[in-house]
């Protein structure tokens, strides 16, 4: 379900937003616009939705009008001209009062430089929400406490914000914006501010997060890695204007223009590329219930394979068997393939980027299992699939 | 060729305004009055109620409470103490009357004008001239017009203090609120917070410190202005200078003169340090 939708939304900076709007129509160039009327163009008609649950990443670099945009959704910028629908409820046409309610009940927002209250504790500011919409004291201590415990800040409350490191203060910054429990979290470069190290840790958090409470998300970022890392979908802004919109892969493999292709030139692709759209994934396996020596061995050759997968009646993942292994059972007389088994294999999940499956299929010589969180086998990896994806989309092994 | 330009009658104007001004504005003026001198005796009776001694006891540990510093707190016991020998007592207590009444009012109005020109631009851009018009204009001269309103007299040193001393209240306050950053504002925006929340939560509290500036500014320019108002009897320290000018008695005058310089000192460190909390 579309839950934000932005219909050729566009906001002039300006005395003459009018006069320059109209030159926009006319398919000026912005320099020309700026240089006639004074008027700076933030966002230029742009439209696309977020669907519920999802993470939308809109990127570019700065001044490319990332951040007004999302400012235009909850009209702290008054858009000059457009439709902004949030929940079916058309943004703009809201009163003061409406408008203020509406933030209140929506959006949860997530700043850059954090912006905590420097002269309230990090419980007063986690409260500062819910003590706008007059909420009962003992309740706002309790779901303020929660949305601490939430990002890992427990026992964290009463001290104030410049106590707190910067990893920490925007934890204190996304509690704040959860404590409400809104529909929607706007957050503009919220990670920007933060070393790597630790950017790197509050993304993996806010996707672990996001598993949970499926929020609608409005991410803002000049990261790219950053970008394809958290985003459903990604919209590429340039100078006020959408470039491209689509899921990290579409972008990364059908750049729509030189731009685009420029921007993410510089991507290591084997971190974008995942397990699951590298492996194979039918393929014949043994069950453990029904399968001997000799069937396992009737399978390997039928499919010129010197290894099988072994798995059990739900599917899972048992082990492995070995030709030469299996040979040797049937030599001997064997009915029952259990000794010939290699239980110890390395497993990996399909959201596991192809840099990490390198090293694991470097030491061994059998395929990689892709496996899903109940152990069950989803396709597999050799180290000619892996290279040929990667050559495929034009990167370098 | 020669002529005259007819001289613009701008004194006589502002003579009409005011004679306009007592007439008309005489409910106000009584109010005023009634409230200015109700404080002053009050606060007067107040500090006169017990023995100096007791009193400088009193003031000592005010003092010491409020800023915790023993060299602060030293300074106050022995200057009031050399202010009660030098037979100054009541003149400082009511200077001090006079001073603290003065600043209540001037900062109970220049506070609220103060946050609404920090929310209203247009206002700040009609009050910054008329701020520096009257921080500029000699300090003299508002005791003229003083006189027409309330006549001779405390009240009238009172308004004149008042008008002088409420010019950094105001600037002090609007500059507090504008250097709070945008970025606070714009978050409590967001949470959905209206006009009023957002002063009271996040601007007020953010500006408290540079607002103390200004009230100790205007604290600072009503003492220097309770002096000068005695020319036109305002008694206190101010008198027994004036009275030592008239008489030329240098030893009385800087006697008083020093009792002026204690008690600038002491509000002086007393509201640094409550601004800096």
């Amino acid at each position: 379900m579309e839950k934000i939708i932005l219909k050729n939304v566009t906001k002039v900076f300006g005395d003459n937003p009018k006069k320059a709007l109209a030159m926009l129509k006319e398919g000026k160039a912005k320099d020309e616009i700026q240089a006639k009327t004074g008027a700076v163009i933030g966002v230029d008609n742009v439209s696309f939705s977020v669907d519920e649950g999802e993470i939308v990443v809109v990127m570019g670099l700065s001044g490319s009008g990332k951040s007004t945009l999302v400012r235009c959704i909850n009209r702290l910028f008054e858009p000059t001209s457009g439709e902004i629908i949030v929940d079916g409820q058309d943004v703009r046409k809201l009163n003061t009062d409406q408008l203020r309610e509406f933030r209140r009940e929506k959006f949860g927002m997530v700043f850059q430089n954090f912006a905590l209250f420097p002269h309230r504790t990090v419980v007063h500011n986690v409260e500062f929400g819910l003590e706008i919409q007059n909420a009962d004291k003992t309740v706002r201590r309790e779901k303020a406490d929660k949305a601490l415990e939430l990002v890992g800040l427990k026992g964290w409350g009463e001290k104030f914000p410049s106590e707190l490191s910067g990893g920490m203060q925007q934890r204190v910054g996304l509690a704040r914006a959860l404590a409400l429990d809104p529909d929607i979290l706007l957050m503009d470069e919220a990670f920007s501010a933060l070393d790597p190290l630790i950017r790197r840790d509050m993304q993996d958090e806010l996707i672990s997060l996001q598993q949970s409470m499926r929020k609608t998300i409005v991410f803002i970022s000049h990261d790219l890695d950053e970008a394809l890392k958290l985003g459903d979908r990604i919209v590429l802004m340039k100078d006020g204007a959408v470039v491209q919109i689509g899921t990290p892969e579409d972008i990364l493999m059908k750049p729509s223009n030189e731009y685009v292709a420029k921007f993410v030139e510089e991507v290591d692709i084997t971190k974008v590329l995942t397990a699951e759209s590298i492996m194979k994934k039918s393929q014949d396996v043994a069950y453990l219930s029904t399968d001997g020596p000799r069937a396992a061995m009737r399978k390997m050759k039928n499919n010129a394979i010197a290894s099988l997968f072994v798995l059990d009646k739900q599917g899972k993942v048992h082990g492995i068997v070995f030709a030469d292994e299996v040979a040797k059972l049937i030599e001997k007389g064997e009915k029952d393939l259990d000794q010939a088994i290699v239980k110890d294999i390395a497993t990996v999940s399909p959201d596991t980027p192809a840099s990490e499956l390198f090293p694991l299929l470097q030491g061994i010589s059998h395929p990689v299992a892709v496996v899903d969180e109940n152990h069950k086998l989803k396709g597999i990896i050799v180290k000619g699939l892996l290279m040929a994806a990667i050559a495929e989309r034009g990167g370098n092994v | 060729m020669n002529f005259e330009l007819p001289r613009i009658p701008l004194g006589e104007g502002i003579e009409a305004v005011l004679d306009f001004l007592v007439k008309h504005l005489a409910f106000a003026t009584k109010a005023f009055s009634a409230i200015a001198d109700q404080g002053i005796r009050v606060m007067e009776t107040a500090m006169m109620a017990v023995h100096p001694v007791l009193m400088i006891v009193i003031l000592t540990g005010i003092v010491f409470y409020l800023t915790r510093q023993r060299g602060v707190t030293v300074f106050t016991f022995l200057g009031m103490g050399l202010i009660w020998n030098l037979g100054l007592w009541s003149a400082t207590v009511s200077t001090l009357s006079l001073v603290l009444v003065a600043t209540l009012i001037a900062i109970s109005i220049g506070i609220p004008i103060g946050i609404f020109c920090a929310l209203n631009n247009h206002a700040y851009n009609f009050v910054r001239p008329v701020l520096d018009f009257m921080q500029t204009l000699p300090a003299f001269v508002y005791l003229i017009p003083a006189i027409p309103f309330f006549g001779l007299g405390r009240v009238a040193a009172i308004f004149a203090t008042v008008i002088f001393s409420m010019p950094p209240a105001i600037r002090f306050t609007t500059l507090g609120i504008k250097q709070v950053p945008r970025e606070l504002v714009e978050c409590a925006d967001a949470f959905g917070a209206d006009r009023w929340q957002k002063l009271i939560k996040i601007q007020l509290p953010l500006a408290k410190s540079t607002i103390m500036g200004g009230v100790n500014q205007t604290i600072m320019l009503a003492l220097s202005m309770v002096v000068i108002a005695a020319m036109i009897g305002a008694r206190g320290l101010g008198g027994e200078v004036w009275r030592a000018i008239q008489r030329l008695q240098p030893g009385a005058g800087f006697e008083a003169g020093i009792g002026i310089v204690i008690v600038a000192i002491i509000l002086d460190r007393v509201l640094q340090k409550l601004a800096k909390q």
